[in-house]
């Protein structure tokens, strides 16, 4: 078990990092364990971000929290349009933490960084008192680096652009549901946290002139589109039927009475694509695994300025709104 | 997904409005009941389908929306007590009390939980036996059957720390209030669930006062073949009671539901917010399991105000006299980020769900 001690900066802290961080996410900048990372002379333009993980339950079905704050923050730099390069890992752990999840935790960590292509080259570790946070909570933040000639924007989305969308929607969110307190159903859906700079380097390549991408997590598609849609003042039309659903989880939501519209991804993206390249880019997601189900899902006008309409699987024709508050299912 | 993708087909769609097209002779206010049926009205554009003599009005059929606040404040008043965990549906939180809601009370200190069944909240309390459970039931009689099964699962179990605070409404009486409101209703769309439990002898005073009444279910498909019912209904001058959610429903309801609820509870006069107080429009706990009320065990009452914010219409707009356009605040001082009135809190009040599907278009 984690105690307070292995989060004091003394001998047995040291312990922890080398024993538990260190095998699954050592490299030449993070062994050195200076107090400061120093990064060797990065040419061009720097996109940089950071996010906090406290998903619950920290295991679920496709992932784990460690995974999960890899493929969180790498996803946010590869839809920036950049190539991720370098993660910093602080981690806050509750007294009493079972040290072999937390191995689990550093080995998943560890995996998806290598799947990235990324380096970890900043850590840190606290330990709070049983009780002063749930289990552990996990920050990563990560620097990239944006090729000459990409320039991703929610204020760039124009009339007549495709908005293409990298598979289906919802899996996370359900697979989470499944197993939270309370919830617990058994289902096969499984969450689709992964990491999209292969997917977004592909897409680059096919098409350079990409005017905007985003990964649809928390509050799901629908929250992303009304939020380009209001940065570009466009109106955005999409079709219900376009849009690829697993079964199983339009199953699940339709139990839980959720809109699969509002449900969480970690492994999705969506792009606003010039019209004329709409089909080389679609083609080249395609062929990249993670992009295989890809779809053309709509495009930017026919809609009031600041927007999203959808045209309905039946015959109408609806506004799509981001959800306010938690996801609940329904009572009645 | 069978037997949902059929009630949502596009073609048997047009049919059925291609049949009301041509079958409709006047103009008709159909009145849907159930929050339920409103979210799938404005969801699927249905009334864009109906010729334009058909209107469709919303009614007071959201659980969430008529707890008065009166309820509201009993339930925060024991949220706020030593020792008291106030558990209840998610859709409960931000409602609107007297001062603040659950939510409001319990980011200042006061124990309140969210579960997804009543029996999460009896489970509860057996794992916490020195923490006074108290489960804020709300609903209709879709709901009221498995708080009494909540109910008899903590006397079974042994969970003396576990009390009900009942706000659960009866529908028989509100029927008759619409009646009798001055807005004209000339049929009625039933709730698929509420009637799987009644039966359908609730309506016996609608079909003798010339409204024909459709239980209906849920999707679009099922709403369109209502409508066309009622339209059949006038064109044959009748005025009776027909079951298209036959897949769920029966004329004799639920009768083993029925007993469980009318065991552990008891009829009495309770307000519907926007309707006032309606005599036997609510349940409480029974004298026999007294020992579950939490009314009688804290020594409070959850009933009584029903007054609106200055502004707000949702008292018209559960009664269907107004729509959410008609408001003043819907869309600008009143959204589900910061609700003023009830309508606009649940996913199924009125406002919220015009808001969500159609708010900003008719808002215009």
């Amino acid at each position: 078990m984690v105690t307070l001690a292995d989060g004091g900066g003394g001998k047995s802290a040291a312990e922890l990092v080398e024993k538990i961080f260190l095998p699954h996410l050592s490299n030449p900048i993070l062994s050195a364990l200076s107090d400061g990372a120093v990064l060797p002379k990065i040419n061009g333009r720097i996109a940089f971000t950071t996010d906090s993980f406290v998903v619950d339950p920290i295991f679920f079905p496709g992932g784990d929290i460690g995974s999960l704050a890899v493929h969180g923050t790498v996803n946010d730099l590869a839809v920036s349009g950049a190539k991720p390069l370098y993660l910093s890992a602080g981690f806050i752990l509750e007294e009493g933490f079972p040290i072999e999840d937390l191995e689990k935790i550093a080995k998943s960590f560890g995996e998806a960084a290598k799947e990235c292509g990324v380096l970890v080259v900043a850590g840190d570790t606290k330990v709070v008192a049983r009780g002063g946070a749930d289990k552990i909570f996990i920050n990563t933040t990560g620097i990239g680096i944006v090729p000459d000639g990409v320039d991703i924007s929610a204020k760039r989305a124009g009339e007549g652009d495709v908005i293409i969308l990298s598979g289906t929607i919802g899996d996370h969110g359900t697979a989470i549901l499944s197993r939270r307190k309370g919830l617990n159903f058994d289902s096969p859906v499984v969450s689709d946290s992964a990491p999209l700079n292969g997917l977004t380097a592909v897409m680059l390549e096919a098409e350079p002139d990409i005017r905007m991408m985003r990964d649809p997590t928390r509050g799901g598609l629908a929250a992303t589109l009304t939020e380009i849609a209001r940065a570009s003042g466009r109106g955005i039309v999409v079709e219900e039927d376009l849009i690829p659903v697993n079964e199983n989880v339009r199953a699940i939501c339709e139990l839980l009475g959720l809109d699969v519209m509002h449900v969480a991804n970690e492994g999705k993206l969506v792009a606003f694509v010039p019209k004329n390249s709409a089909d080389k880019v679609l083609s080249a997601m395609r062929k990249y695994p993670l992009g295989r189900d890809a779809a053309i899902i709509g495009a930017v006008g026919g809609a009031p300025g600041g927007t999203v309409e959808m045209k309905t699987s039946f015959l109408g024709r609806r506004i799509v709104e981001a959800l306010v508050g938690d996801q609940l299912p329904r009572i009645c | 997904m069978k037997y949902l993708s059929e009630f949502r087909d596009k073609d048997v769609a047009k049919n059925i409005c291609s049949a009301i097209k041509a079958e409709s002779k006047r103009p008709l206010r159909i009145m849907e009941f159930c929050g339920g049926h409103t979210i799938t009205l404005v969801k699927y554009g249905i009334p864009d389908l109906l010729p334009p003599e058909i209107e469709l009005i919303s009614g007071p059929g959201c659980p969430v929306c008529v707890t008065s606040k009166g309820e509201i404040d009993a339930a925060i008043s024991l949220a706020q007590k030593e020792n008291v965990a106030l558990v209840s549906f998610g859709d409960m939180l931000r409602v609107p009390g007297t001062r603040t809601s659950l939510l409001g009370a319990k980011t200042e200190g006061a124990d309140v939980r969210v579960v997804y069944s009543p029996d999460d909240a009896v489970k509860l309390a057996l794992e916490h036996p020195s923490l006074k459970v108290v489960f804020f039931a709300v609903g209709f009689e879709t709901t009221s059957p498995v708080t009494s099964a909540a109910v008899k699962f903590a006397e079974l179990s042994g969970a003396e720390n576990f009390y009900v605070l009942s706000a659960h409404k009866r529908t028989p009486p509100v029927l008759a209030a619409l009646l009798a409101d001055e807005v004209r209703i000339d049929a009625f769309v039933c709730p698929g669930h509420v009637t799987a439990v009644t039966g359908t002898d609730v309506y016996g005073s609608l079909t003798s006062a010339g409204k024909p009444c459709v239980v209906s279910g849920f999707e679009p498909i099922d709403i369109l073949a209502s409508v066309l019912c009622i339209v059949r209904q006038f064109n044959k001058g009748e005025a009776r009671t027909e079951i298209e959610y036959s897949r769920v429903a029966l004329a004799e309801g639920n009768v083993r539901a029925r007993e469980i609820m009318n065991d552990v509870f008891a009829e009495r006069d309770a307000v519907w917010r926007g309707l006032g107080l309606l005599k036997d429009g609510g349940f409480k706990v029974s004298e026999k399991y007294k020992k579950f009320d939490a009314e009688a065990v804290f020594g409070i009452r959850a009933v009584g105000d029903d007054k609106e914010t200055p502004g707000c219409i949702c008292d018209k707009i559960l009664r269907g006299v107004k729509k959410p356009g008609d408001c003043p605040l819907f869309a600008r001082a009143c959204s589900p980020e910061n609700p003023v009135g009830a309508c606009m809190v649940s996913d199924e009040g009125t406002c919220s769900v015009y808001y969500r599907y159609g708010g900003k278009t008719i808002a215009e």
